[in-house]
């Protein structure tokens, strides 16, 4: 019997494999990895543990022992290198591996800086797996000079942990603001203002023209002429989906691998789940970032490959840590028209997005509440009137039953 | 290690050992214990590892942080008293002994 084979033993693969004997599939399970740890959590990487206020052994995802003891074969530190789909079979090394369920789980890459403008000189990270976190935690030490190329939330969390051990950092970003492509600017303003507080310079409207060192870099000229002498670099400038394999195996390609709603590729035996599958939402094809979408999709592929036939319906929501700063998302933002702030006590705000009357996302910074309210209302389907919103004399809980339903609803 | 008895909302007990500075959390997770989901992997951003210590414990545990209880407000039929986040309780020599109950489910 050959089973179910994931490619790619990050979030969404574990999940699949995980659920997939919670609801009893007997049959063979195989993970196959190119990295060589067990599956393990990507968001403390950029938050405690690139500054050791965590161990690698409290990142994974499940204890040593779950794997084999849910007779889950992980085939750990070598790549899937093609796929096919007439025989039915996976390379891996040198081994054919069969498969009656396969799915792809392959997450992102980090998009590198072109070597035309530095980026194969030394000193220069991209931030995306444990390796690339233990690569850099040597360069983190008081005093030293870190460009962080690109303000989106992994830049400015590494920023955050650079400040915090009093490194001198300072960030680029080539779009008018931080955040620029995923918040309202008063989002933008909110972490533009914390990171001054702490020290860390945010230059915005500025671009990398290029880094220069003699094979480490040592130099980098920015696109207003500026030049900064720095000791190293962090590029954040986001992911790109790894679908090479499953566009050399001749599935459909469309912002990732195309998905139906139940997870299914162009090819009946073969799923996509997690940051690598795209999918409907809302008349366009999207891909979600974020922990909770690996989880949900990744369990809704196992659910269908055990014939549940159902249907995804994405629930984002998303969260990072800067200094002692919490920001929550919940929702997408995607094609809002207008915001609303709520003001809250002390150093704490969330900004809710609208498209016409309907609720379609929040930023909450340091206040979980209108988080959880926000999300509420969000994932029911409801709405709520901005004027409710931003009057801060109601009560934020009060909020959950003056939310209402639109009539003529927003396809989801 | 610390002794700590989980208690399913079926009633099945899991009675494992926890190491110290450790959350109550990942004993459950470590130990592959259903009933505490933990989607942000202990970051108090979800609520999704949210139980009810035994009343014969609450007092031996540390308070709430602010955001903790700001959560859990909103977390499945939380109880003033006993909810806690289990992501945000770390295992002492105090808690040995400690039993905690899994709510009917998360979110
Ligand atoms: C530094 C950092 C911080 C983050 N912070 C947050 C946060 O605060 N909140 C949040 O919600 N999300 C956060 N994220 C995003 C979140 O971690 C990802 O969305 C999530 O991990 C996606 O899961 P996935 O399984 O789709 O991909 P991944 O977890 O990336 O797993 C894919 C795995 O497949 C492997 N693979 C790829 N191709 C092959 C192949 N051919 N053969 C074998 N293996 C292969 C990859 O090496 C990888 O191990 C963060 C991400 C990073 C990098
Ligand atoms: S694990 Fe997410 S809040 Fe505890």
């Amino acid at each position: 019997m050959a089973g179910i084979v994931i490619i790619g033993a990050g979030q969404a693969g574990a999940s699949v494999a995980a659920k997939a004997r919670v609801l009893g599939f007997s049959g063979q399970v195989t993970i196959i990895g190119d990295e060589p740890v067990a599956p393990y959590q990507r968001p403390p990487l950029s938050k405690g543990y690139l500054i050791g206020e965590t161990n690698f052994e409290r990142l994974l995802l499940r204890s040593p022992s779950f794997w084999s003891e849910n007779g889950i074969d992980l085939k750990l530190g070598a790549p899937a290198s093609a796929i096919d789909r007439f025989a039915k079979t996976v390379r891996c090394c040198d081994e054919t591996v069969r498969y009656d369920q396969l799915v792809l789980a392959t997450g992102s890459s980090p998009r590198r800086l072109p070597a035309q403008v530095g980026g194969q000189l030394g000193g220069v990270y991209t931030f995306r797996t444990v390796a690339d976190a233990n690569a850099m935690t040597a360069e983190f030490s008081p005093g030293r000079k870190l460009l962080i190329v690109g303000g989106g939330y992994i830049g400015l969390e590494a920023a955050a942990l650079g400040a915090k051990l009093g490194l001198d950092v300072t960030l680029i970003e080539m779009a008018p603001r931080i955040l620029q492509r995923v918040a309202a600017p008063a989002t933008s303003d909110f972490f533009r203002a914390l990171h001054a507080e702490h020290g860390v310079t945010i230059l915005e409207n500025i671009g990398l023209g290029r880094l220069i060192g003699e094979g480490r870099v040592s130099r980098a000229l920015l696109s207003d002429g500026t030049e900064l002498e720095v000791d190293f670099v962090i590029v954040g400038i986001g992911i790109a989906p790894r679908t090479q394999l499953a566009s050399e195996a001749g599935l459909v390609i469309d912002n990732g691998v195309a998905t139906d709603a139940f997870g299914r590729t162009s090819d009946p035996s073969i799923w996509a789940a997690g940051e690598c599958a795209s999918f409907r939402h809302g008349g366009s094809r999207i891909r979600l970032e974020s922990v909770g979408h690996a989880i949900d999709h990744g369990e809704l592929v196992a659910r269908n490959i055990a014939g549940a036939a159902v249907r995804y319906k994405a629930q984002p929501w998303f969260w990072s840590d800067q200094y002692n700063a919490k920001l929550q998302i919940a929702g997408l933002n995607v094609g809002h028209d207008r915001f609303v702030v709520r003001e809250g006590e002390g150093p704490s705000q969330s900004v809710w997005y609208y498209r016409g009357p309907q609720l379609l996302a929040l930023d909450a910074m340091n206040d979980s509440r209108s988080y959880m309210v926000g999300k509420r209302i969000i994932e029911t389907g409801q709405t709520i009137l901005p004027e409710f919103v931003s009057d801060t004399s109601k009560d934020v809980k009060s909020l959950l039953s003056l939310a209402t339903t639109i009539t003529e609803t927003f396809a989801a | 290690m610390i002794k700590i008895t989980y208690v399913e909302h079926n009633g099945r007990e899991h009675t494992v050992g926890v190491p110290q500075g450790g959350t109550l959390m990942e004993g459950a997770r470590d130990n592959g214990i259903p009933g505490i989901e933990a989607d942000c992997g202990g970051a108090c951003s979800c609520a999704t590892c949210h139980a009810y210590i035994d009343s014969a414990w609450i007092e031996k545990l540390p308070a709430k942080q602010p955001m903790e209880a700001d959560m859990l407000d909103f977390a499945y039929e939380p109880d003033a008293t006993r909810s806690r986040l289990t992501c945000q309780v770390r295992v002492t020599e105090a808690l040995n002994g400690l039993v905690l109950h899994m709510p009917e489910r998360q979110a």
